[in-house]
Order: C-alpha cells, then sequence, then structure tokens
C-alpha cells in the first residue's frame, strides 16, 4: 500500500489543451476567486503559466530595447564644441563592483528560496484533495517559510541597489554624468521596478496562506511569482555583465 | 439546468459592476469601442481646422480665434495620437477584437477578465492625458505623432513643448502598458481557450488577424515604451540619449552627444508595426464579410493565414524605410527597400484572394458588403503608392510632400476606417439585437467613399508638384499658388465627408433603439457568434460549450440543405 509522503511526485494535472477540447472554468475565466473542482484549477494553472510566458515577452522587449540603445549610444561620436574634434563621450563608471557581487549573491540565493517556496506549495496543493477525505491525515503540511525567507531576501536586494546608487553618486556619477551612468541607473532602477512588482505578487501570495485562501489558487499564485522571479534573477545577471562589458 | 442557472448567477448586476468596471469581455470591447468612437471624432474636428486653417490661414474662427502656425503643428500632433493610438488602434482590437475573439472561438470570456478590465481603464486614463495636453500652459506639443527628438526632447523648443509634451510622452507610455496587457490576453485566450473542435486552422480569420496583431503589439509596444522612458530621461533629468549638442535661441543646451537617430529607430521599430496592428483587423473583417456576402468560401484560407503572418514578420524588418532621409548607408536603404516591397507579396496575395472569393458570387450588397468592398479599394489604392514610397531614390523627393500624406491615409488610415465601419455594420445586429438602417448605411457609404477618395487621391498630385507637408502656411508661396484651388477642393470635400459622418453617428445610436429587430443570424453566416442568442448571454453560450464540427467559411458547399454550414452544426450535416 501505498504511503503518501511530503516527497511524493505529483504531476500537473493537464486535462487537454485548448484546440482538444477543455472547458474553461465556469463563471468566464481564470482570474476570478470563483474556480470550481481541482481540474479547473489545473487548467487556471497552465492558463496562468502561457500568461506569464506571453507577458514576459514584453517584458524583455523593454530590455532589448534599453539594450539596443546602449548599443547604439556607446558607438555615437559627438562634437566636442572646444576642440571641433569628433569624441567619444563614454566615461568609464566606476561600478561598486563588491556590493554588486553581494546584491547578486542575494537575489539568487532569493531564487533558490523561491523555488523551495514553489515546491512546498506545489506538494501542498498536491495533497489538498487527500487531506479533504475524512480522517485521513498526511501530517503536517506547513514546512519552513521559504516564501517569507524569499520575501526578505528581495527586500535585501532592492536594498542594496538603492546602496549601489548611493555609492555611485558618491564616486560622482548621476544619472547625467555620462551616458554610460545614465544607463546604469536605467537600467538597475528599471529592473528594480520588475523585481518589486515581483515582491507585490509574493506578498500577496504570503496574504493569501494567512487569509486562509484555498491551497491551489495559492500554488498558482506563487508557482507564476516563482518563475517571474527566476527570469528576474537571470536577467539581472545579463544586466549585470551588460554593464560590466560596456562600463 | 443548473450549471446554466449557476452561470447566469455569476452575471453582475449593480450598474457599476455591470456596466463601468465589467469584467465581461463584451462590456469592455463595446467600452473600447465607444471610447473609438470620442476620439475619432476629435481627431476629425483636429483634421477640420488644420484644412481650414491651410487654405484661410488668417480666418478667425469661432471660439478658437486665428490658428498660430505653432497651434497648427499642436492640431497636427494630437490629429496624428489621437487616431493612431486611440482611434486604429483602440477600436478593431481593443473594441471589435474584445468582443467577438473570445465568442468566435467558443470560449465563455478572456483569458483573464481583471487584467483586461485593467487594460481598457488604462487606455481610458491614457487618453485623459493625452486630451489634458491642450488644456496645461504652453498647449498640446508640437512634434507630431512620431515625436522626433530633438525638438520633442527640449522644453524651450516651443510653446507645447513644455508640460504639453511630457504628458503626450506619459499618455503613450500608459497606452504602452494598457496595450501589452491587452496582447498578454488576446494571445493566451487565443491559444487556450478554443473550444473543442475549434483547431487552430478552423478559426474564422478575423481571430487571426486578432491574434497575429496581438503579437506584433506584445513586440512593438515594449520597445516604444523604453524609448518613451529615455526621452522622458532625457527631458527632465539632464540625459543625453537623444539630444546631441544643440542651440536653442541662442542658448547652448546642457546636453551633448546624443542621436536624434536612436529615436527614430526606436520609434519606428514600433512604428513600422505599429501600422498592421491598425490594418490586420480590417483584414480579418473583410476576409469575413466578403466571404458571407459572396455565399462562397474565403479563396484560400491556408493563404490567407500565412500572408497575415508573413506581413506580420516582414513589418519588424522594414522600419528604416521611415528614415530614408536621415542619411543612412545606401547598403541599409536597399535592404530596407527590398524588405519593404517584399511585404507587396502577401499583400497581393490577400488582395487576391478577396477578388477570387467575391467573383462568381452570389453578392448581397448590404452595408456591411459595401464597406467591405470600399476596404479592399482603399487598400489597393493606397497600397499602389507604397512600391514608389518603398524605394530611397523615390522617397526622397516625396518624403516630405503631400504624396506621403495621401499614400498612408489611403492605406492606414482610411482602410483601417473602413474595416471599423465593415464591422460595426456587420456585427451590430449582435451586439445590440437591432438592425441598423440599409438606407442610412449605404448613403454613408458612398458619401464616405467618394469623400474619402476627393480627398486623398489628389494629395497625390499635390505632392508630386511638391507642396511640402507639415507647413502651416504655403498661400503666399509663388510656386504653390496654382495649387491652392485644388486646396480649396479637398476642404470643401473634407466637410462635407465629416458632416457624412453625422449620417452614421445618428444611424449606430437610432437603430440601438429603434432598429427592427435582429434574428440570431441576420446575415446567414457560419461563425460560432451567430450560433448563439442576440445579443450574446453573459457567459456567451448560455450554459452549454460549442462543439466546432466544421471550417469557418462553409457557404455553397454541394448537398447541403441550405447555401451555408454552421460550425457548430452536426458533421451530418452535408448528408442530409
Amino acid at each position: 500500500m501505498a504511503t503518501l509522503s511530503p516527497t511524493i511526485a505529483i504531476k500537473d494535472v493537464r486535462p487537454g489543451r485548448g484546440g482538444a477540447g477543455v472547458r474553461p472554468p465556469a463563471g468566464g475565466g481564470g482570474d476570478g476567486p470563483e474556480g470550481g473542482g481541482f481540474s479547473d484549477y489545473g487548467a487556471r494553472l497552465r492558463r496562468a503559466r502561457l500568461g506569464l510566458i506571453v507577458g514576459l515577452t514584453s517584458v524583455l522587449m523593454i530590455f532589448v530595447g534599453f539594450t539596443s540603445a546602449l548599443i547604439f549610444r556607446q558607438g555615437v561620436p559627438t562634437l566636442d564644441e572646444r576642440t571641433g574634434q569628433y569624441i567619444h563621450d563614454w566615461l568609464q563608471v566606476n561600478l561598486p563592483i563588491p556590493l554588486l557581487l553581494v546584491n547578486t549573491f542575494i537575489l539568487l540565493v532569493s531564487s533558490v528560496t523561491m523555488e523551495l517556496a514553489r515546491r512546498q506549495v506545489t506538494r501542498q496543493a498536491a495533497l489538498a484533495p487527500v487531506r479533504s477525505i475524512p480522517g485521513v491525515s498526511v501530517g503536517d503540511e506547513r514546512g519552513f517559510p521559504w516564501l517569507y525567507v524569499t520575501v526578505v531576501l528581495g527586500l535585501g536586494f532592492l536594498a542594496g541597489q538603492w546602496m549601489a546608487w548611493r555609492e555611485l553618486a558618491d564616486r560622482g556619477f548621476s544619472v547625467a554624468t555620462s551616458p554610460s551612468s545614465s544607463f546604469v541607473y536605467l537600467l538597475t532602477g528599471t529592473h528594480a521596478v520588475h523585481l518589486a512588482g515581483g515582491l507585490v505578487a509574493l506578498i500577496y501570495s504570503s496574504a493569501a496562506a494567512l487569509l486562509h485562501k484555498p491551497v491551489e489558487a495559492r500554488r498558482i499564485a506563487v508557482d507564476v511569482t516563482g518563475w517571474y522571479w527566476h527570469v528576474m534573477a537571470f536577467l539581472w545577471i545579463y544586466l549585470f555583465a551588460l554593464l560590466w562589458f560596456t562600463r | 439546468m443548473a450549471t446554466t442557472a449557476a452561470l447566469h448567477a455569476h452575471a453582475p448586476q449593480g450598474f457599476i459592476r455591470k456596466y463601468i468596471f465589467s469584467l465581461d469581455h463584451k462590456v469592455i470591447g463595446l467600452q473600447y469601442y465607444f471610447l473609438a468612437l470620442v476620439a475619432v471624432f476629435v481627431g476629425m474636428a483636429l483634421s477640420l481646422l488644420m484644412r481650414i486653417h491651410m487654405i484661410w490661414p488668417t480666418a478667425v474662427l469661432p471660439l478658437i480665434g486665428e490658428i498660430k502656425p505653432e497651434t497648427y503643428l499642436s492640431l497636427l500632433t494630437m490629429h496624428g495620437t489621437i487616431m493612431v493610438f486611440f482611434v486604429l488602434t483602440t477600436a478593431p482590437q481593443g473594441g471589435f477584437g474584445n468582443y467577438f475573439l473570445p465568442i468566435q472561438i467558443g470560449a465563455p470570456d478572456m483569458a483573464f477578465p481583471v487584467l483586461n478590465m485593467l487594460s481598457f481603464w488604462t487606455t481610458f486614463v491614457g487618453f485623459v492625458v493625452l486630451i489634458a495636453a491642450f488644456f496645461v500652459s504652453g498647449g498640446a506639443p508640437l512634434h507630431g505623432w512620431t515625436g522626433y527628438t530633438p525638438l520633442s526632447a527640449l522644453p524651450s523648443a516651443g510653446p507645447g513643448e513644455q508640460l504639453g509634451a511630457d504628458l503626450w510622452i506619459t499618455s503613450i507610455a500608459i497606452f504602452c502598458i494598457a496595450s501589452l496587457m491587452g496582447a498578454l490576453n488576446f494571445i493566451t485566450t487565443t491559444l487556450d481557450l478554443r473550444a473543442k473542435g475549434m483547431s487552430m486552422m478552423r478559426m474564422p480569420l478575423t481571430c487571426w488577424a486578432w491574434f497575429i496583431t496581438a503579437i506584433l503589439g506584445l513586440l512593438a509596444f515594449g520597445v516604444l515604451l523604453s524609448a518613451g522612458i529615455l526621452l522622458l530621461l532625457d527631458r527632465n533629468l539632464g540625459t543625453s540619449f537623444y539630444v546631441p549638442l544643440v542651440v536653442v535661441n541662442g542658448q547652448i543646451m546642457a546636453h551633448k552627444g546624443g542621436s536624434p537617430l536612436l529615436w527614430q529607430h526606436l520609434f519606428w521599430f514600433f512604428g513600422h508595426p505599429e501600422v498592421y496592428i491598425a490594418i490586420l483587423p480590417g483584414m480579418g473583417v473583410a476576409s469575413q464579410i466578403l466571404s458571407t456576402f459572396s455565399r462562397k468560401p474565403i479563396f484560400g484560407y491556408k493563404a490567407m493565414v500565412y500572408a497575415i503572418m508573413a506581413i506580420g514578420l516582414l513589418g519588424f524588418m522594414v522600419w528604416g524605410h521611415h528614415m530614408f532621409m536621415s542619411g543612412m548607408s545606401p547598403y541599409s536603404a536597399f535592404a530596407f527597400s527590398v524588405m519593404t516591397m517584399a511585404i507587396g507579396v502577401p499583400s497581393a496575395i490577400k488582395t487576391f484572394n478577396w477578388l477570387g472569393t467575391l467573383y462568381k458570387g452570389r453578392i448581397r450588397f448590404q452595408t456591411p458588403m459595401l464597406f467591405a468592398i470600399g476596404f479592399v479599394s482603399m487598400f489597393v489604392s493606397g497600397g499602389l503608392s507604397g512600391p514608389f514610397l518603398a524605394q530611397p531614390v523615390l522617397d526622397i523627393p516625396l518624403h516630405d510632400t503631400a504624396f506621403v500624406v495621401a499614400h498612408f491615409h489611403l492605406i492606414m488610415g482610411v482602410a483601417a476606417i473602413f474595416g471599423i465601419f465593415a464591422a460595426t455594420y456587420y456585427w451590430f445586429p449582435k451586439m445590440f439585437g437591432r438592425m441598423m438602417n440599409e438606407t442610412l448605411g449605404k448613403v454613408h457609404f458612398f458619401a464616405t467613399l467618394i469623400g474619402t477618395y476627393c480627398i486623398f487621391m489628389p494629395m497625390h498630385y499635390l505632392g508630386l508638384a511638391a507642396q511640402p507637408r507639415r507647413y502651416s502656411q504655403f498661400t503666399e508661396v509663388a510656386y504653390l499658388h496654382r495649387l491652392i484651388p485644388l486646396n480649396e477642393f479637398i476642404t470643401y470635400v473634407a466637410i462635407i465627408t465629416v458632416a457624412a459622418q453625422f449620417i452614421f453617428l445618428f444611424n449606430l445610436f437610432w437603430s440601438m433603439k429603434k432598429g427592427a429587430k435582429a434574428s440570431d443570424n441576420p446575415w446567414e453566416a457560419t461563425t460560432l457568434e451567430w450560433s448563439t442568442a442576440t445579443p450574446p448571454p453573459h457567459d456567451n453560450f448560455g450554459g452549454h460549450t460549442p462543439v466546432v464540427n466544421h471550417g469557418p467559411y462553409e457557404y455553397n458547399v454541394p448537398g447541403a440543405p441550405r447555401d451555408y454550414i454552421m460550425q457548430t452544426d452536426p458533421v451530418t450535416a452535408e448528408a442530409h
């Protein structure tokens, strides 16, 4: 007889693809509070993930735009009004590298804790139908609060980025000092805004647990935010490398 | 039926949840439509003021007074911005796409209804912010809908370039965010919510057009948003992304080293796909209507689908043809030119397929059909000047003339507007449960068709005769004297054509209340929206799920009991 343990591997419920004929959930759509049974949550999760992929494409296009602007702007010579010569005005930015490395480390650790939180809630959601059977106990479903740890680490990263801005300003690089410093502020700032959006979603997910929302609904929120968080971590590594190589 | 009762119980009852902050894609679609309707009348009024100013530059107009050159540039900027963003992007995609995409694929709503509501209200805020630019100190911006730098980046460059320009950029950025949310919803809905049997290749061409348009929007608006953020930083934080060393009114600006061409590249990387964002839904609607009213399957369905994809793909590779004047390398210009002319191929495939659909059809000349034919006519007339302008050697003399104004108004403006009109007359019975008046519709069609041709066809000639565009005043210029009568003619026709639009407006609102009752399928069409009640219930299909057994355009199938087979008809319908 099989025993249920927290490490049980249960795949996502996939009732089928759109073209193959799935009845979408009742009540018209995915993000309403109402939902039917377990299978509806499977369809909603799939739809939310698809929406996330599409949404991330648009976010990445914003950074594609910035990257091409950076490469273009770096190559444009400018007229020096004193000498009448064309010069390059791309000053080398003195980046606070140790601080940024610490921030990168914090973000990567938060990505790991996020993944642990995502797997934890996936397990809880998978066991939810079993727990609803009277008399069946699968043990304590509450584990380590990975979600809260991720929120704290995310806030730590944002605080670290703020300190990096202060450090840059102390070293004499303001937004308008040189196009190179403009891009440092622009790219870190835009990334921070997107990460803050992820933080809001995380805080919502944590609050959902406190508000006793169904575990399946929480699972969707945590799952989608988790993937978003990983992409933001990779995006930061890309941006850090870009700023390093073009400084 | 219990499920039906449960579904109907979900329909919100209060006025605010039902009509203002509704999650129902049908209500949101109508909200988009009416927003675009308000916007189009504002935009049209601005264009009339411009036409009047062109021929009577010193006229003192009631309420407005004399139009100064900078006011003319503000009118030009706001006309273009309102029309491109809040009419041509908003009505065909946000309006009809929202209303009919879920119904045509057999879904109860969009994939993310809350996001859908947010995208409408974000668009609305964008519109309010844009209109606010008229009322702030200095007035609306002068830099045209393309917002070329450094003019758009320097608050000291002109009266409208202060707060007005900031509002303009903010409005565009808000619109970008709204469009990205909308595109996300459209793509997810199309991929994930199709009913049983509705394979991609059974989708009506309207759905294909909305789907590809959403992909274009997803890729293009992000880049415009990034460009707009850079512009706001240049304006407000003293960065130099776009602004080179520049002297304004004898004063050296603090900026240095930026490149105006960077803006042009980023803007047109968005701007050219935007042209297709405006026109693709019209192509979908024209295909749908031509097939229905010719009582024939659309000619070459698969070719139509691949042509939409090809246009979408090529649309991202041709932005440089807007920049032939910028001194780009002749090799780049050559590449952009060849890619641009290549778009003629899928466009011609579509045009010939439309003609093939009409050929030997039993055509019903009702108002939607007239506007669909008008769409094809405008698309061809406007499209044929495209290959001229695609060649750098011809574009350089023609670029800053009225020739270009004629070209893009016919193909992007009027053709897309004809698509919107065709869709309005076609889907009105489904949306409001009543028919629009046919006589008024036909009067409106012929007045608009003849009017727009009389306005824009002579502009080609004006352009060839070197009448510059964007100039506020040219009546005193000697070599343009002989063109004044033609300009007067255009202005008179413009006044008449604008007046004719009130026939449409009257017909629209009068028919909502007094039109003849519409049946569920008044056009004897085949797609899913015609298989549900008129107007559709809250969950679109009244608690049951449609099952699709047929392609979207099965007209005149041999052996069928009537001359059309609906997509939901049983498989055995042919054998009856």
